[in-house]
């Protein structure tokens, strides 16, 4: 029966998840250098981004109206998704793109205001709004929405909503992790993956970034085989020409491999971007195991305080209490007293069964509704990885493509001489 | 590369030098005459060969034929037939294959066999094969070095090797020695005067070479060019000598250039290699925690371990193959070197002699002595075999370096040759898993008692609280492949 609430309930958020992505055509369009003044009133140079937007449907019907738009700073990006965080712990949220380059191999500048960081960063973040409009939640939600469309304001907006109150202290989060008895055996199996998918992807962007480094280093020194070529081809007579033609050769394969990284970038892109949802993923599980832990507490809470009703009621004390210390030390206490200590502890017992309703409530939706948000994302996960490696198979094609026809031609003009 | 049948030094007989056809520049006059070689067009019967083949002299009439075949040469050897293959002495092969260690309590060294097959009158048979170690074929070079100073010998592969550093008798070391002691041995006798040396002739058929025994062959030329005196001074070289001598130097540097960039490259493969072999394992180490991806994961492990592979033998090929024969030029260009040295010590005791001949003449009219000509005899030869030598070292030289320039283009064509095949082949495997992903129909499966319904494309529901959901993935992930 609950696998069947599940599916229904799946496949409605699917229809409605596509609303806004079906609404609204969703570009970030360019980047541009601002100066301004920040929080301390110090003078800085940020990157905002054009935010475009169009209803859909003039689109499909063949109108082109002028898209709306806005600009937004990275920070404002930031700030959303830190919102999306706190309002849908049960959602694994798409990730934004690096705040600072990392994993960069040695020709590559790991400079914020790099052309070509921020070229890759403003598709990142295009990525990340097509993402989540077309997350069958996170579509729905009004601050998204005015993310979009609102220029002014929404700073406001987004505050007004509380979020950050509803935010989980670290300390809360962290001591669940330790503390918590039962977490659900499949949220602790994805946990677990969701260490591995940021372990492996990292090590494999490191790795990568050392091969592009060493790579460079053996195209380039190719280069020198152009120049000696020409130097030798001044002192020989028939050989002359056959060697200055494939030095010319030597010199464009030399050229070449700064094409190759510079497209090898984007895949390294793709796995970043799944470096950080395994981060996302795991921010889900310790939801779990939070709501749990609480769920633990709450319960063990009630029944310590239904054994100190009993024990009050029947006067035996099964467990060491000051109370009872005190009551040996200085006597019963008095009938009164005690009556108003047993209401006060009914009362307790009332909000504490309250408290453990709630909580498993809160439980038990946050698993359901995490588990099938987990699916969707471990399928596109599946889906959109493997589109990568296809891709990299095809720049790898590529690549050998061209080395071929470079010395093909090398060749020919060697025959020649 | 053509010329005409072999003769024997032109000695400083009865006639003059100047009217004495070179054997090694009468094919070579119609393309290229140089200012102090007279062509003479007559035929002469008289020089004696310490051989007693048949002297052949070329009319002007057949030094075009000669010329007509030569472009055919050049053609046929741009097919890539052996540049070493002459059109006209095909009677002398040698060969060096078979390395065998041998072992005694002195020493342990290799021996190579040297087989021969020829016609010449030479030999007493048409077959030989003997064994012969390095020291043998350094003996073979020195003697032929003492007597034929005027001509260039090819070089041997490095004597001395770093006992610690190189493994003399590892294969490699022995294979590549090897291939430059055939290639040294198939240029002697190759060499229209250097295949004539009986030196050779007893290298090649001797069975125990006696080292110590001097063969009393060598050419009256030859032994008056060793006992040059010394203490002449050259005043000016001529200009085709200098031009020879420069371009020797600047070429020399280029090889030097090329050798460091060659190796140069074979570092940073060998290091990139490092770097490749590790990152193939990062993708075979996260294939074991995925399930769907698994296969794609541990098909781009499988791709570049391929490449790593492709490139291991390329490397391995450039150490064997290209740098040996840069390393071999640069010491052929040092011992060209020498001989343009000893050229320049023959010109000039001629001219310190005729120089000295001639003021005594004008002193007390004493005619100018015959060694004042011998000498002249001697430094016009040395400077006829050494142009001669020079033109076909340069022909040489351009087909040796055509063949290793293409070899080095083929490898690098072949590694990514390589490497492209195997990708395009994970591309197939895994557009195929894509496209029978979106043709899958709903499968009910029965495991371990749970009932999973697969809907398109591709959700899965069960639930959440089924401990054994990931294990029972997984066994959907066996499922499909029975279907591939």
């Amino acid at each position: 029966m609950n696998t069947l609430v599940c599916l229904l309930q799946s496949r409605k958020m699917v229809e409605e998840g596509s609303t806004l992505m079906r609404r609204m055509e969703i570009c970030v369009a360019e980047a541009e250098k601002r100066s301004g003044k920040n929080a301390v009133s110090m003078q800085e140079t940020f990157t905002v981004y054009l935010i475009e937007t169009r209803p859909m449907d003039a689109v499909a019907e063949g109108h082109n109206p002028a898209p709306d738009c806005l600009w937004r700073r990275y920070s404002e990006f930031e700030l959303l998704r830190n919102y999306l965080i706190v309002t849908y712990p049960y959602i694994v949220v798409p990730p934004l793109p690096e705040k600072r380059a990392e994993f960069v191999w040695h020709k590559l500048s790991a400079d914020n205001m790099d052309p070509d960081f921020v070229e890759r960063r403003r598709v990142g973040l295009e990525n990340f709004l097509l993402r989540v409009a077309s997350h069958p939640v996170l579509c729905n939600d009004k601050i998204l929405c005015y993310f979009l469309t609102e220029e002014h304001g929404w700073k406001e907006a987004v505050y007004e909503t509380g979020f950050q109150a509803k935010a989980d202290s670290r300390l809360r989060a962290l001591s669940a992790t330790f503390r918590v008895r039962n977490p659900d055996k499949c949220f602790m199996e994805m946990k677990h993956y969701s260490d591995e998918l940021q372990s492996h992807t990292s090590q494999l962007l490191r790795a990568r970034a050392r091969v592009a480094d060493r790579l460079y280093g053996v195209f380039k020194v190719h280069g020198n085989y152009g120049r000696v070529f020409s130097e030798w081809s001044a002192i020989e007579k028939e050989m002359g020409d056959g060697l200055q033609s494939a030095g010319h050769h030597m010199d464009a394969y030399a050229a070449s491999i700064d094409d190759i990284l510079e497209e090898e970038e984007h895949y390294a892109d793709q796995l970043k971007e799944y470096l950080f949802y395994a981060e996302a993923l795991r921010a889900v599980c310790r939801k779990h195991e939070l709501t749990q832990f609480e769920l633990e507490m709450a319960s063990q809470d009630l029944i310590s305080k239904k054994q100190q009703r009993e024990e009050l009621a029947t006067g035996i004390v099964r467990t060491f209490s000051f109370k009872g210390m005190t009551n040996k030390l200085f006597g019963q206490e008095a009938p009164e007293q005690r009556e108003a200590r047993l209401k006060l502890l009914e009362d307790l017992i009332a909000e504490g069964e309250e408290t453990v309703k709630e909580k498993t409530i809160e439980r038990a939706e946050h698993v359901e509704k995490a588990w099938v948000d987990i699916q969707r994302f471990k399928e596109q996960k599946d889906k959109d990885l493997r589109e990568a490696l296809i891709n990299y198979a095809v720049m790898q094609i590529s690549m050998c493509k061209k080395g071929i026809q470079v010395w093909s031609n090398a060749k020919e003009c060697f025959l020649k001489m | 590369m053509s010329i005409s049948a072999p003769r024997g030094l032109a000695s400083s007989g009865q006639k003059p030098i100047t009217e004495i056809l070179h054997p090694l520049s009468a094919a070579e006059e119609p393309l290229s005459p140089g200012p102090d070689v007279t062509v003479s067009g007559g035929r002469d019967k008289e020089v004696g060969l310490t051989n007693g083949t048949p002297v052949e002299t070329p009319s002007p009439a057949s030094a075009s034929v000669l010329f007509n075949r030569l472009q055919l040469d050049d053609d046929l050897d741009s097919d890539g037939r052996d540049p070493y293959a002459d059109t006209e002495t095909h009677d002398l092969f040698v060969t060096v294959d078979d390395p065998k260690k041998h072992v005694s309590t002195m020493e342990t060294y290799i021996t190579y066999r040297v087989s021969t097959k020829t016609t010449r009158i030479e030999f007493d048979l048409p077959d030989y094969s003997v064994r012969r170690r390095y020291q043998d074929f350094d003996w073979l070079r020195t003697k032929l070095e003492d007597s034929q100073p005027t001509h260039l010998i090819p070089p041997l592969p490095e004597k001395f090797v770093m006992k610690g550093v190189v493994d003399r008798f590892s294969e490699e070391f022995v294979e590549t020695r090897m291939k430059a002691l055939d290639k040294f041995l198939k240029r002697v006798a190759d060499h229209p005067v250097l295949s004539f040396n009986p030196h050779l002739n007893a290298f090649l058929s001797a069975k125990d070479l006696n080292k110590r025994q001097g063969l009393a062959l060598l050419s009256k030329v030859g032994e008056s060019v060793k006992n040059v005196a010394g203490g002449y001074k050259l005043r000016v070289r001529p200009p085709e000598f200098c031009a020879m001598g420069e371009y020797l130097d600047t070429f020399n540097q280029k090889l030097g250039t090329i050798d460091r960039i060659a190796q140069r490259i074979l570092k940073e493969q060998s290091e990139y290699l490092t770097e490749l072999r590790e990152y193939g394992t990062v993708y075979a180490s996260w294939a074991g925690s995925e399930e769907e991806l698994q296969r794609p994961l541990e098909g781009v492990a499988g791709c570049v371990t391929t490449c790593c592979g492709a490139l291991e033998d390329m490397s391995e090929n450039m150490g064997q193959d290209f740098l040996p024969v840069l390393r071999e030029y640069i010491l052929y260009i040092e011992s060209m070197k020498n001989v343009l040295r000893k050229r320049d010590q023959s010109q000039a005791e001629y001219e310190g002699r005729l120089e000295a001949a001639v003021l005594r003449k004008q002193e007390d009219r004493t005619p100018i002595p015959a060694e004042v000509e011998k000498c002249q005899d001697k430094m016009e030869c040395f400077n006829a075999d050494l142009k001669a030598d020079w033109e076909r070292w340069q022909s040489n030289k351009r087909q040796d370096f055509k063949q290793l320039l293409t070899g080095m283009a083929d490898k690098n064509v072949t590694h990514y040759e390589k490497c492209q095949a195997a990708w395009e082949s994970l591309i197939t495997l895994l557009q195929d898993k894509q496209t029978e992903d979106k043709t899958r129909t709903s499968v009910m499966s029965l495991l371990e008692g749970r009932v999973f319904i697969q809907i398109f494309p591709g959700q899965t529901s069960s639930t959440p609280n089924a401990s054994l959901f990931l294990s029972s993935s997984r066994q959907r992930g066996f499922a499909h492949e029975d279907k591939i």
